[in-house]
């Protein structure tokens, strides 16, 4: 019992827990373990290149080095893709994709021959996707191969031609006969828009760029919002055949709107709380169960983080790499704690944590720790505005000493990141104040514990005993209807603080296992019941006896939660009268109301005793006796068959109705072996007719033969 | 008184035994038949009582069966016998023929109710 107790409480902290589970996690070590397990290769490939690119750019983010070496089977394919003319534009975009982290050996010849395919293809191109797969190829074959020549000397009109197809919501249509618009698109559109600037050969119109920034803002006006303070992209549209979820969509949007940025000057308009949110809904999704998701996710990521790092402005366009490089999209910083369960007696230090998306450390900064308050009340603020100190060591922001006001309880802690560089502000966004719920547990002390058997009419007490329930008791009392029963304790935190915990129940059970259940209150300082038994003597359905008796008191944040048996009480109640209640049927065992049926077996009807075989010869040899006796008187009467008819048509006659007798018999017999009666009856009338004519001839013959005897 | 008895009994069977050889052969033949079938019936009587009655059925349908005929020859005997005057005009080919169709019947009800 104690230990279903102890399970129930570690639930309610595991559930607390994941309730508090709300503030996001950076991308740590159990994703690169998940990221090793969803990406195997089967056979040396991983089947397609588009999920060989998912796999090997996830394991590049993640920094994996022990990932599985694929790269011969790859590169051979990526090779046979960009030499074959007849592969499909994403095959191609897939490949360069992969050469782009293998760094195969393909030659300038191939690289030529498939930027002159993807030009001619961009020519004609109407669809998006055109757009997007041959725009991002050329981007690809310019970062591989500088010799190639890859820059677009009409990027205005291509621009142009993609930017035609955006609808004014800020989302775009996949081709112009099409007019369902999605923001799936719009990302695959600004990634493709932002190829087309770094691939043209003379700067972009510069009014394009700005209506394009226009439509960001506008797409990003379409976010939507998660309580937990995400932001996320999905269709409006739930076009079952392409359709894209949510994080698709996002991830989408999110390398567009980066790539975009990364290749153009100038700010666009996004807040950093809504990078922030963006951050927040691919972490919120924890590890993902499938790869696909799991490479939107890690890569998503990725672009946020690493949109100012690993793609310096100068490098995007040689038209731009004299402009001032400023960052347009901020990165944003994620607070998480290490344990949100901090027991005030082992004197746990609160810790925080601050760290890009994908774990790597954050820029000098400071923790604040606004506010606390207990959570439900808004308004009483245990703690304001403290500053934790940094360990550069372990870079985690601590608080040495929880402040002399917490006590152990739920509570809702309010951070706020300072940056000390006032450039960073432009780079990373924070997000303000970050809340996240806190446990603070505590061992809780007990005393004044006492259980004692009062005269009810003069309250005086009668037997008092002290009680020490850190561990088990074994009191034995003994009282009437006409006493009571009190127990009493007090309850205080670390602090000295009374503490009401959740759960304070007394349970007294019968020797018949009926159970009676009393909640223990409080009465300010400390907790009492008292069981007058006259009053219950009804409920206890007259039951005298020996009663055990237990103590449960349990909380969330309480460390030493108990179920004690505290002793037993006999209790000598009144006779039941007549019409006095049953106690209830014990409540049944539900592994036997629902556990396995006795099995049935079978019972059949015993065969009845047979005599001993050679009985029963014995026996048919004996019913044949009296035939043999029979036969043996015939011959001493002297029978014989001088009345046979000698003439040729009699004796056949007379042979035939023999001979229609014993096949009578005969049929009779087969209906006894096997025939059932139809077909018997069936046959009996073709052999009853034949008998009778038979039978009618020589009978009738034999008649007047002896008719003739006797005239004569 | 014993021995006059004995005697007595001596020259009652002997002279049953002397009035029956007069009777015709046919009908010795039929009083023949009788005993046969009756005395297959006593021996399957005393299998059951030996062995018990299952499968009763069987048993019967045994049983019956040589009573019924024992039956049916005792009404051939009648109609056969020249000293029934009542029968005078039945030609006993007629009486025979009747016979062998009743035993006929009754093996028939006899076979299906052997089982």
């Amino acid at each position: 019992m104690a230990r279903n107790l102890g399970g129930f409480l570690v639930l309610i902290l595991a559930i607390s827990i994941c309730e508090a589970a709300s503030i996001f996690q950076p991308i740590s070590d159990s994703h690169r373990s998940a990221a090793l397990e969803l990406f195997s290769p089967t056979d040396g490939t991983f089947g397609s290149l588009e999920e060989t690119y998912e796999a090997l750019r996830t394991f590049e983010i993640l920094g994996i080095k022990k990932r599985p070496d694929i790269s011969t089977a790859s590169c051979q394919s990526v090779s046979e893709t960009l030499g074959s003319s007849t592969s499909s534009l994403k095959d191609v975009f897939h490949a360069l994709k992969v050469n782009n982290i293998l760094k195969c050996k393909v030659n300038d010849e191939t690289f030529q021959g498939v930027a002159k395919r993807l030009k001619a293809v961009l020519n004609d191109a109407s669809s998006l996707l055109d757009f997007y797969y041959s725009i991002g190829s050329l981007v690809l074959i310019k970062d591989q191969n500088s010799e190639v020549d890859v820059l677009l000397h009409d990027a205005d009109g291509v621009f142009r031609s993609i930017k035609a197809l955006s609808q004014s919501d800020g989302r775009w249509r996949y081709s112009s006969n099409n007019p369902e618009s999605s923001t799936y698109a719009a990302g695959l559109a600004l990634e493709a828009l932002a190829g087309t600037v770094s691939l043209a050969s003379s700067e972009i119109d510069q009014s394009l760029i700005v209506t394009l920034k226009n439509d960001i803002v506008k797409l990003f006006d379409s976010i939507e919002k998660y309580d937990d303070g995400s932001f996320y992209f999905d269709e409006k549209l739930v076009d079952a055949r392409e359709h894209q979820g949510p994080l698709s969509t996002t991830s989408s949007v999110v390398r567009g709107f980066t790539a975009f940025a990364s290749v153009t000057s100038g700010s666009i308009n996004v807040p950093g709380d809504k990078i922030l949110g963006l951050a927040k809904f691919f972490l919120g999704i924890g590890i993902p169960g499938n790869s696909k998701d799991f490479f939107n996710q890690i890569d998503s990521l990725a672009c946020l983080e690493s949109n100012r790092q690993t793609r310096p402005c100068w490098d995007s366009s040689p038209t731009q790499s004299a402009q001032p490089c400023t960052v347009q999209v901020s990165v944003p910083l994620i607070l998480s704690l290490p344990a949100t369960v901090l027991s005030l007696t082992k004197k746990d230090q609160l810790k925080v944590k601050v760290n890009t998306v994908l774990g790597s450390s954050a820029p000098p900064l400071t923790v604040k720790l606004v506010r606390a308050f207990i959570s439900g009340t808004k308004d009483s603020s245990v703690i304001e505005s403290l500053e934790l100190k940094f360990d550069p060591e372990t870079a985690v922001h601590f608080l040495d000493v929880l402040p002399k006001s917490v006590d152990v309880g739920n509570y809702k802690f309010v951070f706020e990141i300072v940056l000390h560089d006032s450039e960073d502000k432009n780079v990373y966004a924070t997000g303000g104040q970050t809340q996240v719920p806190v446990f603070v547990t505590g061992l809780i002390k007990i005393d004044n514990a006492e259980i004692a058997v009062l005269d009810s009419d003069h309250g005086s007490i009668e037997t008092q005993k002290k009680l020490d329930l850190a561990e088990e008791n074994a009191v034995s009392l003994s009282a009437n209807h006409l006493q009571k029963l009190r127990l009493s304790f007090r309850l205080a935190t670390p602090r000295g603080n009374i503490f009401k915990p959740h759960q304070a129940f007394l349970k007294l059970r019968h020797e018949t296992k009926v159970e009676h259940i009393f909640v223990v209150g409080n009465s300010g300082k400390q907790f009492e019941i008292i069981l007058d038994f006259l009053g219950l003597v009804e409920k206890f359905f007259y039951l005298s006896g020996r009663y055990d008796i237990e103590l449960t008191v349990g909380d969330a944040v309480m460390e030493n939660s108990f179920l004690r048996a505290v002793g037993h009480v006999e209790l000598d109640l009144p006779e039941a009268p007549e019409k006095a209640p049953r106690p209830p049927p014990l409540a049944v065992d539900p592994s036997s109301r629902y556990g396995p049926k006795a099995e049935i077996t079978h019972i059949f009807r015993a065969p009845e005793k047979r005599p001993p075989q050679e009985l029963s010869l014995a026996f048919l040899g004996l019913t044949l006796l009296p035939l043999v006796g029979f036969l043996i008187g015939l011959l001493r009467i002297g029978v014989n068959l001088k009345n046979f008819p000698t003439s040729a048509v009699p004796a056949t006659f007379a042979l035939l109705f023999h001979l229609g007798i014993a096949a009578v018999l005969l049929l009779y017999v087969l209906f006894w072996l096997k025939l059932d009666l139809f077909i018997t009856l069936k046959t009996l009338c073709f052999l009853g007719t034949f008998l009778m004519f038979v039978g009618h001839r020589i009978l009738s013959h034999l008649a007047s033969t002896s008719a003739k005897l006797k005239s004569a | 008184m014993v021995k006059s008895t004995s005697k007595d009994t001596q020259a009652l069977f002997h002279s049953l035994r002397s009035a029956y050889a007069a009777t015709p052969t046919n009908l010795k033949i039929i009083d023949l038949y009788v005993v046969f079938s009756v005395f297959t019936a006593l021996i399957q009587v005393v299998y059951m009582a030996v062995v018990g009655s299952f499968p009763f059925n069987s048993f019967l349908s045994g049983v019956l069966s040589c009573i019924g005929t024992a039956v049916l020859a005792v009404c051939l005997r009648i109609q056969v016998n020249k000293e029934n005057k009542e029968f005078k005009d039945l030609p006993p080919e007629r009486a025979f023929a009747d016979f062998v169709l009743c035993n006929l019947v009754l093996h028939l009800v006899i076979m299906n109710f052997l089982g």
